[in-house]
């Protein structure tokens, strides 16, 4: 299959890469912009893991093509704190102990943050099924959904 | 490009499920043709008769559209059952359809919405209903080197509504066992003037319920006429006995489901 030449803003920053046609945008990410954050679960669009926000939306990265992203913005998990300092989401899943094997966790916080956005006061349910396509194996999501009904309360309140 | 190379060559728009099988290696395309680029499938448009929406045009676009919910918000919410937010993002009513899956939820909701499919080809255009545009599980009537552009909704008249349920094991994240798809039209005085049923995951493809307008049309939604409703979708169940749902069950949920459908219809045509 043909090679594309790519540019698209991760992060803020404009990056150029090369990929197959069949390359995927967590291939990508992970292989070629060495972004390891993003985790390949199940590559087929079912656990959540490689969950990105791609122009706003949050996306399973492994059904995206590299080749599509031209122009796209994305925002992986390693964008999420900015300037040193933890996103509230991310604090509170560490507070909370909302993790154990992690995998499961970059792709939670990104869908986490973008549901957030549209919905800033959220009911428990609604925070479930806004999770629902995000598998986690370990906790039993209890402690993640209290880490994000925390989250949306203090940025409710701070405003950020 | 897509006539020239032939059947490897496949079109995608979201890649829910492209992307998939090419992982599963039930398919090796030698090119991808990716759809969002031709402008045209990326719109909806309000028309003077219809609603015609672009076959690359997202789920949760179609959901952020107050105006198209208003109108069609059961074939929104057909849609909008496919898969989670990240699936949202990308998946499509066209990609729905062409994926031609018998328990697809946007397709029984169409059919009962009298939705037509705009098909472009080295001939020109045409247009098929899109109960005739599966064929069977997963084929489709597409011709060598054609694609869908678009998905055609009418305009509906006052006093209609239409409603689609489908019956899942889970709460979220699931494939239809059964889907059910109504919609109708009322006079002012609340009865029935136009309506069309639809089942999913009951035979090899979505199919029309030809019966059930018979039913309705002349009618209130007594619960007799609910009682033939129910009886005229089991009678058109031909179901697959499988571990996701047996032939007896489905049947007998495919009659609950068309008549909560009805229902829903039903009270979204007497406000509109």
């Amino acid at each position: 299959m043909a090679k594309h030449v790519v540019t698209a803003v991760v992060n803020g920053d404009e990056v150029d890469f090369t990929c197959r046609t069949d390359q995927t945008l967590l291939d990508v990410l992970r292989t070629e912009l060495y972004l390891t954050g993003s985790k390949n679960g199940c590559g087929t669009g079912d656990c959540g893991a490689c969950t990105v926000i791609m122009n706003g939306r949050p996306v399973n990265a492994c059904l995206v093509l590299g080749a599509e992203v031209g122009s796209a913005e994305i925002e992986t998990i390693e964008g999420m704190a900015k300037g040193g300092e933890l996103h509230p989401l991310q604090r509170k899943f560490l507070e909370h102990a909302a993790l154990q094997c992690g995998v499961c966790t970059p792709g939670i916080l990104n869908m986490a943050k973008v549901f957030l956005e549209k919905n800033p006061d959220p009911t428990e349910i609604e925070v479930r099924y806004g999770l629902a396509g995000n598998l986690c194996r370990c906790t039993g999501y209890d402690k993640i959904v209290r880490a994000v009904m925390d989250a949306a309360e203090e940025m409710r309140t701070s405003g950020s | 490009m897509l006539g020239a190379e032939g059947p490897k060559a496949k079109v995608f728009a979201g890649g829910t499920d492209l992307l998939v099988q090419m992982k599963e290696q039930l398919i090796e395309p030698s090119l991808l043709i990716d759809l969002k680029k031709i402008a045209e499938t990326r719109k909806i448009a309000f028309e003077k008769d219809v609603v015609r929406i672009g076959a690359a045009v997202t789920g949760a676009e179609m959901g952020e559209n107050d105006k198209l919910k208003a109108m069609w918000p059961g074939v929104v919410e057909a849609v909008e059952l496919i898969g989670s937010y990240q699936i949202q993002g990308r998946a499509t009513m066209g990609g729905n359809l062409c994926n031609a899956s018998p328990a697809a939820d946007s397709v029984p909701a169409l059919i009962a919405a009298d939705a037509r499919v705009v098909i472009a080809g080295p001939n020109g255009t045409r247009e098929v209903a899109v109960e005739k545009f599966p064929t069977a599980p997963g084929k489709t009537c597409l011709d060598k080197g054609e694609f869908v552009v678009s998905i055609l909704l009418p305009i509906p008249p006052k006093h209609s509504g239409d409603a689609y349920l489908r019956f899942i094991p889970r709460t979220e994240m699931d494939i239809a066992v059964v889907g059910a798809g109504v919609a109708m039209t009322l006079d002012g005085k609340g009865t029935c003037t136009a309506a069309r049923m639809s089942l999913g995951a009951v035979s090899a493809t979505a199919q029309l319920v030809e019966p059930a307008a018979n039913i309705l049309i002349g009618n209130k939604l007594t619960d007799a006429v609910l009682e033939s409703l129910a009886d005229v979708a089991r009678k058109a169940c031909k179901p697959i006995d499988d571990k996701r749902g047996t032939i007896k069950f489905r049947t007998q949920v495919a009659g609950v489901l068309a008549c909560r459908a009805a229902k829903i219809a039903w009270q979204r045509a007497e406000k509109n």
